[in-house]
């Protein structure tokens, strides 16, 4: 009985989600106050009915309910209870199920976070939430129900989760990015009420923001867990390919960045309205055409599960409601551009738009690229694919671009500035950053130009945050007055930005000076790589809870010093019969060894080998959890309750 | 001029470098960056350029997989039904890569016809076939 309780829980969520779409919406232009007071409620018990629902889709993999068509396809009574937990979400209805729950998440939260809101505002918000949860609530219902039987044909037993997908990186990997990628949503609704009220304003800006940085900081995160998953267990020992439905997450973040940004100016400043809006609207249809991407299987792709033309159809026609709807609303109603220039050319707003325009041009440029493929099969001039090549020639410079600006940035004044505040300190940056440039390649492989140029470019980041903090410092004031007066956005930018510069370098040293051999090894052989020397010792059966497969023994040496023991596997899982490298990698601060056993060779016990040396790859995932904790830290400011409150009040008076 | 019209100005004259610089990058980066599929059927046909950066897809052919003794290069046949080629690979194969698998090899085609591949790519599970050999096959009159 759990499936229907699960389907009937699901009903009854988008039964409250099309109430919360229809009745405040409705109270607030009839200014009906109860009506109004209905969305908390009713986000409320969508959130409920969604979890009961997820509840029981749990309860069935838990339980080996194969008569259930995704448990029988994606578990096994074999599989390990954590994977029979996260088997829920690896496939295509159950991380359906889970983006509903999230998106249900999120409206529950605006509901019991936000309700110093105006209560007209509150209304619409939380009614286009509803919308939203009744698009995707439907979708599940309609295309991709969880909860379809296998009937009258019960396997015996599950056809077994992937692989791939049995690794704790994927139990965490998509319920962190889905909070990211629907959180979006949050914005979106600000900015939609923002538009059917005509009240686009600081104020505005400043109850859209936290919850845009939150979104922001777990799209961080999830993106960041992705790459990682896929660096130690795709087993090639690569951090980020490119790939199509990497591009549909990367799009958002980069839109998302951009409006992080903009919304900075909108409620400091209370400039670049009509501009942030649009790139909410724009954040949130990208991480809509990601899901389109995604499940539609229109594209080739890691991520693609198998295709069905109904569903891809489906978030088609909901993604140009949902675009052509807000572009409409957007042309209608968005404040007209004259709120004027009043700053002047050296000033924080410059700064801020020059960014937003590069990380709109990335965007623009990631879009095209994979979409490209798309395009020219549908104008019929066959099956192309755009590579890495394509996206790192175009994004590279970009990013480049952007930092002699992030130097900078932190410490231009809002309004106008003038250069001869802070001119010689600049002078100071510059030099250390060439010097650390010069130098710095030397404690690594010795001079390389684009490490070198990595370097310079991080080092001029930080000396700007650093600037920033001595211009901070006036009179007599001492270190732990300067550093104790700020608040908690300004820590969030800082560690945000420090990030930054350590995915700069780690980028770029680690694509420089990768070592990277395919070789055939006996038991015995040994083989150099930058300075290591491996040996492997030759390879034997292991067993598993679900599969069956080799273990090779490595021993890795520095200078005839053994430093480590390796040992990667190649593993069968008996279920499904599928081979899957495990790789074995020994972690450091400043490189990684990376070992993964391709297949066995004839019968003297070779096996071919795969052998890494990956200098300073953790700085990129360190830095992105620095970037994503950054945007969480910023929610803590004071700012955004006390402030709030206040400007609620106003709110009601001007009302 | 009035100075705020000046600025506009300036503001959209910036807008428009940085977006040529954009399409400029694009350009440059689709230079060479892009590659077309071929199925075996229209290699073998002669339609596939030599020399080119391309891609060419299908079923592993039973029994055609040959492995040096020494060294890690491999050669196998990719056939469509309607057409096969063989391919050249140095290096390690995917996990699901074996025979009667679809796989998407990526590469350029030498004089003599075979198919040097830097890279091969097979599904990542029992279900997924790539959409372009799922095609090929399709219009080679084979289901799958």
């Amino acid at each position: 009985m759990i499936a229907e309780y699960g389907m009937f829980a699901l009903i009854m969520a988008l039964i409250s989600a099309s109430g919360l779409t229809l009745i405040p919406m409705w109270g607030s232009y009839a200014s009906h106050g109860a009506a109004m007071n209905a969305a908390k409620p009713l986000a409320a018990a969508s959130f409920f009915f969604c979890a009961i629902s997820f509840g029981f889709l749990v309860a069935a993999f838990l339980q080996d309910d194969f008569s259930l068509v995704v448990v029988g396809n994606n578990s096994n009574s074999m599989l390990p209870m954590f994977y029979k937990f996260s088997a829920v979400w690896g496939n295509h209805e159950g991380s359906m199920l889970l983006w509903v729950l999230v998106l249900c998440s999120w409206t529950f939260a605006v509901a019991l976070f936000s309700s110093e809101l105006p209560q007209i505002l509150y209304a619409r918000v939380l009614s286009v939430m509803g919308a939203i949860g009744v698009g995707f609530i439907g979708f599940s219902l309609f295309t991709s129900n969880p909860f379809a039987r296998n009937l009258p044909d019960i396997p015996a037993d599950g056809r077994d989760l992937n692989p791939l997908l049995q690794d704790p990186g994927l139990i965490i990997h998509p319920p962190i990015l889905y909070m990211g990628y629907v959180g979006f949503s949050v914005a979106f609704a600000f900015a939609i009420a923002a538009l059917l009220g005509g009240r686009l304003d600081a104020a505005w800006a400043r109850w859209s923001r936290p919850w845009t940085n939150a979104a922001w900081g777990f799209l961080t995160l999830g993106i960041m867990l992705g790459s990682w998953w896929a660096y130690y267990e795709l087993g090639w020992g690569g951090w980020w390919f490119w790939d199509p439905v990497e591009n549909a997450s990367f799009m958002p973040w980069l839109a998302g960045t951009a409006l992080v940004h903009s919304l900075a100016v909108t409620e400091k400043r209370g400039v670049f309205k009509s501009w942030t809006v649009l790139l909410a609207i724009a954040s949130f249809s990208l991480s809509l055409l990601g899901t389109f991407l995604v499940r539609s299987g229109v594209l080739t792709s890691v991520h693609a599960f198998a295709a069905d033309p109904e569903r891809g159809m489906y978030i088609l026609v909901f993604l140009l409601v949902v675009v052509g709807g807000s572009l409409v609303l957007y042309a209608l109603r968005a404040p007209a551009v004259n709120s004027g220039i009043r700053n002047a050319w050296l000033s924080r707003e410059t700064l801020l738009l020059f960014n937003n325009v590069v990380f709109l041009v990335a965007t623009l440029t990631v879009l095209f690229g994979t979409l490209f493929p798309l395009l020219m099969d549908a104008l019929g001039q066959g099956k192309y694919s755009v590579g890495p090549p394509y996206f790192n020639a175009v994004f590279v410079p970009l990013m480049a671009l952007l930092v002699p600006v992030m130097g900078v940035g932190p410490f231009v004044r809002w309004r106008q500035d003038k250069a001869n505040r802070w001119q010689h300190y600049l002078l100071v940056s510059a030099i250390a950053s060439v010097a650390a440039g010069v130098l710095l390649p030397f404690l690594g492989e010795g001079f390389n130009l684009w490490v070198a140029l990595s370097v310079l470019l991080a080092v001029w980041i930080v000396m700007g945050l650093l600037t920033d903090l001595r211009l901070k410092k006036t009179g007599a004031q001492s270190w732990r007055q300067v550093l104790g007066r700020q608040g908690a956005s300004y820590w969030g930018m800082m560690l945000a930005h420090l990030g930054f510069a350590m995915c700069v370098i780690s980028v770029v040293v680690v694509t420089q000076w990768n070592v990277e051999k395919d070789l055939r090894m006996e038991p015995g052989d040994s083989a150099e790589l930058a300075g290591y020397r491996f040996e492997f010792h030759g390879a034997g059966p292991v067993t598993g809870p679900n599969y069956r497969g080799d273990e090779g023994v490595f021993t890795a040496y520095v200078e005839g010093k053994r430093i480590a023991e390796l040992r990667p596997q190649k593993r069968q899982y008996l279920a499904s019969g599928q081979v899957m490298t495990e790789a074995a990698i020994d972690a450091g601060f400043t490189r990684d060894l990376y070992v993964a056993m391709g297949e066995a060779l004839g019968a003297d016990g070779a096996w071919s080998v795969r052998l890494h040396y990956k200098p300073l790859v953790r700085w990129m995932w360190i830095g992105a959890t620095f970037i994503g904790f950054g945007g969480f830290i910023t929610l803590l400011d004071r700012r955004y309750r006390r402030v709030r409150a206040k400007q609620a009040s106003e709110a009601l008076a001007h009302a | 001029m009035h100075p705020i019209r000046k600025k506009r100005l300036m503001i959209v004259l910036a807008v428009v470098i940085l977006s040529s610089a954009g399409i400029g990058l694009v350009t440059y980066g689709l230079r060479g960056n892009i590659n077309l599929f071929y199925p075996p059927a229209a290699v073998i046909a002669g339609k596939a350029p030599i020399g080119q950066s391309i891609r060419v897809g299908g079923m592993v052919v039973e029994g055609s997989i040959v492995r040096s003794q020494s060294s890690l290069d491999v050669r196998f046949d990719v056939t469509d039904y309607a057409g096969t080629v063989p391919v050249l690979y140095s290096g390690i194969l995917p996990d699901l890569f074996d025979e009667g698998q679809g796989v998407v090899a990526a590469g350029k085609l030498d004089e003599t016809g075979v198919f040097v591949a830097h890279e091969v790519l097979a599904k990542h599970d029992e279900n997924y076939m790539p959409p372009e050999v799922a095609e090929a096959l399709k219009a080679a009159g084979k289901e799958i």
